[in-house]
């Protein structure tokens, strides 16, 4: 037995040979210095484009170098609605998703530990949407709640809903969406996580005869909050910029814009590209203070 | 006792309940891809198999679907390659700059795809590029590269150098090592990489739509449909990428499950 935990402990032991020098150079440059150019350089092109101001020309698309720091009072001051809505909506959506994903995983990673068919089977059923288009399984919502359909039908035939009530550009058609498009992004990383819980702590705890609910909140949750955290954070950050689900066509109105729709807006049809930027710079500022306080509490090499 | 029961049966009933809403969409583009439409896609008129016969009467979304897998594969390729190279290089090699690199793989995973696609795109702008299939296969290296890096280096982790050890101690060349030994052990990891890496590339929209100009892929011909319909075509490439990928999951699955019973019958 001794040998076996050796064995199995192994590979995790320091592996390193600590050659450091041309070999991990020649490996780590090519995709680096692609990041470096691909993903660091654009977003100081963003900077740099949030503070440009109108061309002198008065062309329309074009801007000259500047330092308007006013792009971000303008941005903040037009569209604070979306911006507010876009992190309620994101806040209202993860926590949704949180509360319908946790029971699924843990129901495929505990109760159904030593059943590898069933597992293997709700597994691929988990991941099964992100195998169709996700513009068309949000759309494929759209036509289902649309106003004369099915459902809609039923539920003013039941009295729930008035003769002019709509589900299609509300509120709750979009974080419906969200939530519906998110679930699998939460759904795996607590997986992930309760696939390592040891079920030895959980029947110690009922073994000190603490009830089944004690022994949850005591023992399992607290163990797989780190999936939770990653769930939440690969949630909350992709919602808070999509634009998808809350455009007009898809499962949005008039009134649901978030701030990756104001952003596409002024970029890729009004072309106010320093507007655009400035938002987006926010955004990113944003998430660069929520991920940072993560970062301080488990470090960079948990990241990856 | 009643509680015993509650806990046994309501856990699976939801479980069941959550499935078969996860699966609504999915049966619904599945379902009107057989719709005999006329013009919209959204009453059903009968069926018909029209749609998946002559998918390309719909001559745009052929066109975007070729785009969308000429995309993929060529930028799976690329950040296969690239990504492979660095999960090998932070497993086994120390060196300085190690959070920084991390950092570095990691704010790609981090950013909403908004900020990214405008980034790039305001870069592009900058640059005088005009925007193209170019533009595209770059955005969809840049931000598939950490997954790959990700997947592959879990794989990496696995591994026991000795095996590499015993090869340089029976005088094989560190290529030779590597072709021999390393690249066949790390196998699965890179190919899953690659399943993911092209999976996300297939289904992009938003970084796609900023760099893409005049270009269609498959997600933003959808997007552009949207607005007057979405034609049953689409559906039809939608169900058949779908049907196509499950199959792959289960082929995979399957597989390695007969290892394991032939490992287990040993």
């Amino acid at each position: 037995m001794a040998f076996v935990a050796f064995g199995s402990q192994a590979p995790a032991k320091e592996q390193g040979p600590s050659k450091t020098g041309r070999v991990a150079l020649f490996l780590l440059l090519p995709g680096l210095f692609y990041l470096a150019l691909f993903f660091i350089t654009p977003l100081v092109s963003l900077i740099i484009t949030s503070l440009k101001a109108p061309s002198s020309t008065g062309a329309i698309g074009r801007y000259d170098l500047g330092l308007e720091f006013g792009n971000y009072v303008y941005a903040l001051t037009q569209y604070a609605p979306q911006i507010f809505r876009s992190f309620s909506f994101a806040v209202l959506a993860t926590v949704i998703a949180l509360a319908i994903s946790y029971p699924i995983a843990y129901f495929i990673a505990v109760k159904s530990r030593n059943r590898p068919l069933l597992r293997g089977i709700l597994l691929t059923l988990v991941v099964a949407p992100f195998f169709i288009s996700f513009l068309l399984r949000t759309f494929a919502w759209k036509q289902i709640f649309s106003n004369d359909s099915l459902v809609v039908n039923v539920l003013k035939d039941i009295g729930i809903f008035g003769a002019d009530s709509y589900i299609i550009g509300t509120n709750f058609a979009v974080v419906f969406g969200l939530v519906y498009n998110f679930i699998p992004f939460m759904t795996l990383p607590i997986y992930a996580n309760l696939d390592r819980l040891d079920l030895s702590l959980v029947e110690a705890g009922s073994d000190l005869y603490a009830s089944p609910s004690k022994t949850f909140r005591k023992i399992t949750l607290p163990l797989s909050l780190p999936g939770v955290i990653s769930g939440t954070l690969l949630t909350f950050i992709p919602i808070s910029g999509d634009y998808v689900v809350a455009s007009r066509d898809f499962l949005g109105g008039p009134d649901t814009a978030m701030i990756g729709n104001v952003v596409e807006a002024n970029f890729l049809r009004i072309q106010d590209y320093p507007t655009a930027s400035a938002i987006s710079v926010m955004l990113m500022a944003t998430i660069v203070v929520l991920v940072s306080a993560y970062v301080r509490r488990s470090g960079t090499d948990d990241l990856l | 006792m009643t509680r015993f029961s509650l806990g046994k049966y309501l856990l699976p009933t939801y479980v069941f309940l959550t499935f078969l809403f996860l699966m609504v969409p999915i049966g619904y583009t599945f379902v009107y891809s057989f719709n005999d439409s006329i013009k919209s896609n959204i009453i059903w008129r009968g069926f018909t198999l029209d749609n998946w016969l002559n998918v390309c009467d719909q001559a745009d979304v052929c066109g975007a679907f070729g785009n969308s897998l000429l995309v993929a594969v060529t930028a799976t390729t690329v950040s296969t390659v690239l990504g492979t190279m660095i999960a090998i290089a932070l497993v086994r090699y120390r060196f300085k700059f190690r959070s920084a690199t991390n950092l570095l793989l990691f704010l790609p995973l981090a950013t909403p795809e908004v900020v990214m696609g405008a980034g790039l795109a305001a870069q592009f702008l900058d640059f005088g590029w005009t925007k193209g299939l170019t533009t595209v296969i770059i955005a969809h290296v840049m931000f598939t590269l950490s997954f790959v890096v990700v997947t592959v280096k879990a794989r990496v982790a696995t591994l026991d150098p000795a095996l590499e050890e015993a090869g340089r101690d029976l005088y094989a060349s560190p290529m030779q090592v590597f072709w021999k030994i390393t690249f066949p052990l790390l196998l699965p990891g890179i190919l899953s990489a690659a399943m993911l890496a092209f999976a996300l590339s297939f289904d992009d929209f938003i970084i796609t739509q900023f760099n893409s100009g005049s270009v269609d892929t498959f997600p933003k011909f959808v997007y552009t449909a949207a607005a007057r319909g979405i034609p049953p075509e689409a559906n039809v490439v939608g169900s058949f990428v779908f049907i196509v990928a499950i199959a792959i999951v289960i082929a995979v699955q399957v597989r390695s499950a007969m290892k394991k019973r032939k490992l287990l019958s040993k």
